[in-house]
């Protein structure tokens, strides 16, 4: 078999087999809550009967491995449960409205939300890091590269909150040039929702754009000492044509690479940011069920946030073996 | 759409500007190298640079306050910012001349050879260590005291709703938040550091077994860790935060404990990762062997052989683990679920201030609120990552 599949092949097996064993992961530590669900759910006062009738509801009865297995089952096929805040525990007292809130019906929109949200992140943060590393490359260490580098090691360092506190003071109270506030609806036209969204997607751009920009730098100025640098510099060519034809093509392995896991990292970014700008993202959601325990959501949001990342590194892996030509054309 | 013109016809002017300066160099100075072999994106930056500077010490001087008699809060949160960075980077100027002056033949060296940035790290390191050290003896009040003045505004002018007895004012419930943003250093930094010193005795001392036995151990060491990182850390660390609070019950400061082994184990799986790599070059070489051969123990082994010479690496990952672990129990407890009141804490005290900065219009002050803690957070870590940006680039070499 060609080789490069057969490492992509064995790459996506490693892939599924992790998180396969981060689901077992999450699924224990779920299950080490004290008592059970229905106890949590309850609270103290509890009669032993609700608890038994809302144990056998949600199937607490059965042993762990069944109720794994049932779990994982529904979650490959899209069914991640009731959550307990929605599931309207009215039938115990007699009232069943029969309508009950899925995890899955909460979790979609709210997905979907966040997705555009990174996307539109990844659209201002991609290009712009890719340039600022360029040119900080082209002009190492001059005034503009010690500048660059160090707004970019302040903004790596702040906290994500922070830089989105000075953003709304600035683009939203001071000049009012965008809401601070993303009250994302659904039948909002393109332009409004893009508004709404521009001011988290700047905060996760400051916080993405420095990681990027100073890899793609170190990237670059790694392959400047190269023999045919050398050469192209020697036969005249210009420093920007140097740059862009002959090392970028080089360094776009690592930069591939540093682009996949910061959208890996825009995931977890993604929960801070989210509450601050009160984004109805899937990040909002996990931390408010965190707070009042809702456990299918938090299993759920966890599996899907580790989905994710664990995807995106896998892409990660895969474009930078696809990047290597020496891989691409074995002999 | 009108700002978006503006900004695209001050762009064209610049760059007519970026022209002509370079036009005007090449004549004034008859083809000299520097503005014949001038790129036009160069000349096109300085004039850029330029324009900017004049703009900054244009806005720097506008009046504070509009004919109207309201503030003008653009301008006070403008010369807030240039006051404080001319007075941080005087600040690291006068720390590092003192360093190079003062003190052993070796730290004196280390003092001419670094960088402004990173003597203004160590600085920042100095001073939060010492606000932690001596908060009770720094701070007006306690940290718990509750006063009948609540909702106090800062500025301590009793004219506009302040105190003179608290200077940043009162919160919700007349605690003094000048005392509180003074122990939250204490409380958040040191939770933070007790939080890194366990990471590192955890991940360092499993690290470091795993690459002196090797085998099975560290098969299963790897393994378990490859699955710990696999998973965001923020998101587990609420996962599992979710758990330890159920166990906490209404025993809030059990769960700060928890915290800290929670976030300790998750940040270890790092921690584990270098001390593994660093530990696998050393055990490799000679003296080791000669320390097997002569049938010292495994502890022996490990802090006497392999730790001394894997400090410098294991040092400035401290530094960026420390830098992590902060920022994550920040953001735990901007979210409500990190470090629990009554102890003071600077995520939840932004968490709790936020919506002050509506405010910022008409009373730059009380919008200062949120973004002091804030700041606060983001000023250690900033100051620490100099710190170890320095010592990442002392160790690499001099790449070009």
């Amino acid at each position: 078999m060609h080789s490069v599949i057969r490492i992509i092949l064995q790459r996506l097996a490693l892939g599924l087999l992790t998180l396969f064993v981060v689901s077992v992961v999450i699924f224990t530590a779920v299950n080490m809550l004290p008592g059970d669900f229905a106890q949590a759910i309850l609270g103290q006062g509890a009669t032993p009967e609700a608890v038994e009738a809302i144990r056998k509801d949600l199937g607490l009865d059965q042993p762990p491995i069944t109720r794994y297995f049932q779990w994982l089952g529904g979650a490959i096929q899209g069914d991640l449960g009731n959550s307990f805040a929605q599931a309207n525990f009215a039938s115990f007292v007699g009232a069943d409205s029969g309508v009950r809130t899925t995890v899955a019906q909460q979790i979609a929109p709210r997905f979907a939300n966040t997705m555009f949200l990174a996307a539109v992140t990844a659209c201002i943060a991609v290009p712009v890091s890719l340039v600022l590393g360029i040119l900080a490359a082209l002009f190492r260490n001059s005034v503009f590269d010690r500048a660059t580098n160090v707004t970019t090691l302040t903004s790596i360092s702040s906290p994500e909150f922070f830089l989105a506190y000075v953003l709304i003071l600035f683009l939203a109270v001071l000049n009012p040039l965008l809401p601070s506030l993303s009250n994302i609806f659904e039948g909002m036209s393109f332009g409004e929702r893009l508004e709404k969204t521009l001011l988290p997607a700047l905060t996760l751009t400051l916080v993405v754009t420095a990681h990027m920009m100073r890899m793609t730098r170190a990237a670059i100025i790694n392959l400047l000492a190269s023999p045919y640098i050398e050469m192209a510099r020697l036969k005249g060519m210009s420093p920007m044509r140097v740059i862009v034809k002959h090392a970028l093509p080089n360094a776009l392995a690592p930069i591939i690479n540093v682009i996949a896991l910061n959208l890996a990292y825009l995931i977890t970014g993604v929960v801070v940011v989210e509450v601050v700008f009160v984004y109805p993202g899937i990040g909002q959601l996990f931390v408010d069920s965190v707070k009042i325990r809702d456990i299918p959501v938090v299993q759920a949001c966890c599996l899907i946030f580790a989905a994710a990342y664990i995807l995106l590194n896998l892409l990660a892996d895969i474009l930078s073996i696809l990047s290597n030509p020496r891989l691409r054309h074995p002999k | 759409m009108n700002t978006l013109l503006t900004l695209v016809l001050i762009l064209v002017m610049v760059a007519a500007g970026g022209w002509v300066f370079r036009f005007a160099g090449q004549k004034v100075t008859g083809n000299a190298p520097a503005f014949r072999d001038m790129p036009f994106a160069v000349a096109f930056g300085y004039v850029l640079g330029a324009c900017l500077l004049l703009f900054s010490i244009w806005y720097f001087f506008q009046p504070t306050t509009t004919e109207a008699g309201v503030p003008n809060a653009g301008v006070v949160f403008f010369r807030w910012a240039v006051q404080f960075f001319i007075i941080a980077a005087i600040a690291a100027f006068l720390f590092r001349l003192l360093g190079r002056t003062v003190g052993t033949a070796g730290s004196r060296k280390l003092f001419r050879q670094m960088p402004l940035t990173a003597s203004f790290g160590v600085l920042v390191v100095i001073l939060y260590a010492f606000t932690a050290i001596f908060a009770a003896w720094i701070a007006p009040h306690g940290q718990e005291e509750i006063f009948a003045k609540v909702n106090v505004l800062p500025g301590g002018n009793a004219a506009t709703g302040g105190d003179p007895l608290h200077p940043l004012g009162t919160d919700q419930i007349g605690r003094d938040l000048l005392s509180r943003l003074i122990y939250g250093a204490q409380n958040t930094v040191g939770i933070a550091f007790v939080t890194t010193c366990l990471a590192f005795f955890l991940g360092g001392s499993l690290g470091f077994l795993a690459a002196t036995l090797q085998g099975w151990l560290d098969q299963i060491l790897s393994r378990a860790v490859d699955v710990l990182m696999a998973i965001p850390s923020l998101i587990f660390a609420l996962l599992l935060m979710t758990i330890a609070s159920a166990w906490a019950g209404s025993e809030r400061w059990l769960l700060t404990i928890y915290m800290i082994i929670i976030i300790a184990v998750i940040d270890s799986t790092r921690v584990f990762r270098l001390a593994r790599a660093v530990g696998l070059n050393i055990v490799v070489m000679d003296y080791i062997e000669a320390a097997k051969l002569r049938g010292e123990g495994l502890g022996y082994l490990i802090f006497k052989e392999i730790l001394p010479n894997a400090t410098a690496p294991l040092l400035a990952e401290f530094g960026l683990r420390f830098c992590f672990v902060f920022l994550t129990i920040a953001s735990l407890s901007f979210l409500g679920v990190g470090i629990q009141p009554p102890l003071a804490d600077w995520g939840t005290m932004v968490r709790d201030s936020a919506q002050f900065i509506n405010f910022a219009a008409f009373s730059p002050l009380t919008a200062a609120l949120p973004l002091l803690a804030a700041g606060a957070i983001a000023l250690l870590t900033v100051g620490v990552n100099f710190v170890v940006d320095w010592m990442l680039h002392r160790s690499s070499g001099l790449k070009e």
